[in-house]
């Protein structure tokens, strides 16, 4: 084990540093159970595998992952609530449901076991971020269906640090709590956290001279500008942890502070990466969509998820001395994609563009807005202090000169409005970003 | 013998100019003299007030984006000429003005306010210029 990162090694850590031959072992005995429980039990899988012509026994190890069909969001929605579950409801102990944007949401269940093992992943991220037995960590992730707060909470005991439950909202108290109660790490989403950060900054207290040191951040794409933004200015080492409620929630991979990307924890999920358009599987290090199998969960085995989001599979070995493989941190999905006069865009790129004007991350939104015919791009930004300038021309200028980075980086003209400060709403969980007012019949 | 002005961003909306404004009024708080810059999208609201750190905590705490600017305000009489005669003289400096406006004051005295590119200078140069009465904070409010 190399000893650059030897502080980030913990007891509930030692399967991430197995040797791969091991791994793989377990990797294929544990992707057997799972097609088998599948095809007994989830009519849906029992067909497509039927249809393919492939049978539980065809798969003899890891590598005939690729034989198996995927599973799309649009099968959690056909069959719901229960129509993946591979385990009698008696088994089962808990249910978790995403906020559906659109119709039903989505649901997915654990048996005990599962429960244990997805504690086990968590807790292995916040071991990888350096949170031990002593650390007191704010969990602000909502509790409730949503994954986020449950899982972080039961990872973090698993873990033996002082949980603190504060769930979504009441940023006030939620900024009360980690001062007065002396919080050194926080779990909750990076939109949340500059929230947080803002209204630290109006109650006049600096995050910096406060004992946090470590947050945890997932649940949404954040970029690299916005870990230095959140790093700077609150003095703290920002990491990343991913996880989705389809596969079993936060947990799936994290961020070690040594290299880049996330590792995933191998021996419970299995990430590969494919071409969207052909679902293909690329080779390492080829940009794609991130599809993930659970290798132990029993109430709702999730075989070859696409998950939507875009990244690449990392093969260096990294610095801390983890054999299980990383993933590229993931910036944007494809789902988030949206495509103006024919141009691919994501948000992130327009946030990277913000940044690079502005050392400070505002508060922005994007607009999309169809007239004549024609898609246009409204990025509305608050100003702040560092925003704001006493003259129309100074202020012009800024508008300016962030309305040409973005249109830079995208190509294509876009319409800065500079809002007034706290006149976007905030998100207690995930931004929202994008607001897609454009109606496809316009002028029809 | 500069002067604080407190800048303000506002929205180029209806009622946008009302939230500060009330804010103001309902902790007693006077105006001496404003002027507001307009686009198409957004205002500057630029403020003249006696008690502007007060006010600048009050707008802060509520979400606005304020900012302090220097300014420099001449006393002149309130007749025919004076203003034109305070530019005359600015014409001979180097001296750029980025924006300016005028309030009436006390005993037939009227007030111009000068946001310079460079106040420092044009304290400089214009606090012992013949005919020119530069007010400090403490004049301006006597």
């Amino acid at each position: 084990m190399s000893t650059t990162c030897g502080q980030f090694s913990h007891p509930v850590s030692a399967m991430d540093f197995m040797p791969r031959e091991r791994l793989r072992m377990i990797q294929t005995e544990n992707l057997q159970h799972m097609v088998d429980i599948s095809y007994k039990n989830v009519p849906l899988f029992r067909q497509r595998m039927d249809e393919r012509g492939v049978k539980p026994e065809d798969i003899k190890s890891i590598d005939d992952i690729c034989k198996l069909p995927f599973t799309m969001k649009s099968d959690l929605r056909d069959t719901y609530p229960y129509g993946l579950f591979a385990s009698p409801m008696k088994d089962v102990v808990r249910l978790h449901a995403s906020s559906g944007t659109t119709g039903k949401p989505i649901v997915v269940g654990y048996t005990k076991e599962d429960i244990e093992d997805w504690s086990y992943a968590v807790a292995r991220c916040f071991a990888a971020c350096g949170v031990r037995e002593g650390d007191i960590a704010q969990v602000s992730y909502g509790y409730g269906l949503f994954t986020g707060g449950l899982g972080a909470h039961y990872g973090l005991e698993k873990l033996g640090a002082t949980v603190v439950p504060a769930s979504g909202g009441n940023t006030e108290r939620q900024v009360m709590l980690i001062k007065d109660f002396g919080v050194t790490c926080i779990a909750c989403t990076p939109s949340y956290f500059t929230h947080l950060l803002e209204v630290a900054d109006r109650m006049g207290i600096d995050m910096r001279e406060l004992p946090i040191r470590v947050g945890v951040f997932g649940a949404e794409p954040w970029t690299e500008e916005m870990r230095a933004h959140i790093e700077k200015k609150a003095g703290i080492k920002a990491y990343d942890i991913y996880g989705l409620s389809e596969i079993t929630g936060p947990g799936v991979g994290c961020s070690c502070g040594c290299g880049e990307g996330l590792h995933i924890f191998e021996d419970l999920f299995y990430p590969e990466i494919i071409d969207p358009q052909t679902g293909e599987v690329l080779p390492d290090g080829e940009e794609g969509e991130l599809v993930l199998s659970t290798l132990s969960k029993d109430a709702m085995p999730m075989l070859r998820y696409r998950t939507r989001d875009i990244s690449k599979i990392i093969t260096e070995p990294c610095a801390c001395g983890r054999t299980i493989r990383r993933i590229a941190k993931i910036a944007r999905r494809s789902d988030d994609m949206f495509i103006i006069r024919g141009v691919n865009v994501f948000p992130s790129q327009i946030e990277a563009a913000i940044m690079k004007v502005e050392e400070v991350l505002p508060v922005y939104q994007i607009v999309l807005t169809r007239s004549h015919g024609l898609d246009n791009v409204e990025v509305d930004i608050e100003v702040n202090d560092s925003l704001f300038k006493d003259t129309v021309s100074g202020m012009e200028e800024v508008k300016n000169r962030i309305s040409q980075a973005i249109e830079h980086t995208l190509g294509i003209r876009v319409f800065v409005r500079m809002m007034a400060p706290n006149s976007i709403p905030r998100s207690e969980g995930k931004a929202k970003r994008v607001i897609d007012k454009r109606d496809l019949n316009e002028g029809l | 013998m500069k002067i604080k002005q407190l800048s303000l961003f506002i929205e180029n909306k209806p009622g946008a100019m009302t939230a500060p404004c009330k804010l103001l009024a309902d902790a007693g708080i006077n105006i001496a003299s404003l002027t507001l810059a307009d686009t198409k999208f957004f205002g500057v609201l630029r403020l003249i007030i006696k008690d502007w750190e007060q006010a600048k905590e009050l707008l802060e705490k509520n979400n606005f984006a304020v900012r302090v600017t220097d300014v420099v305000a001449i006393e002149v009489t309130h007749e025919a000429g004076s203003l034109s005669n305070i530019l005359a003289m600015l014409d001979g400096t180097d001296l750029n003005v980025e924006y300016m406006y005028a309030f009436a004051g006390p005993n037939s005295k009227a007030i111009l306010i000068f946001r310079f590119d460079d106040p420092d200078t044009a304290v400089s140069k214009l606090a012992n210029a013949e005919g020119m009465r530069l007010l400090n904070h403490d004049a301006l409010f006597a």
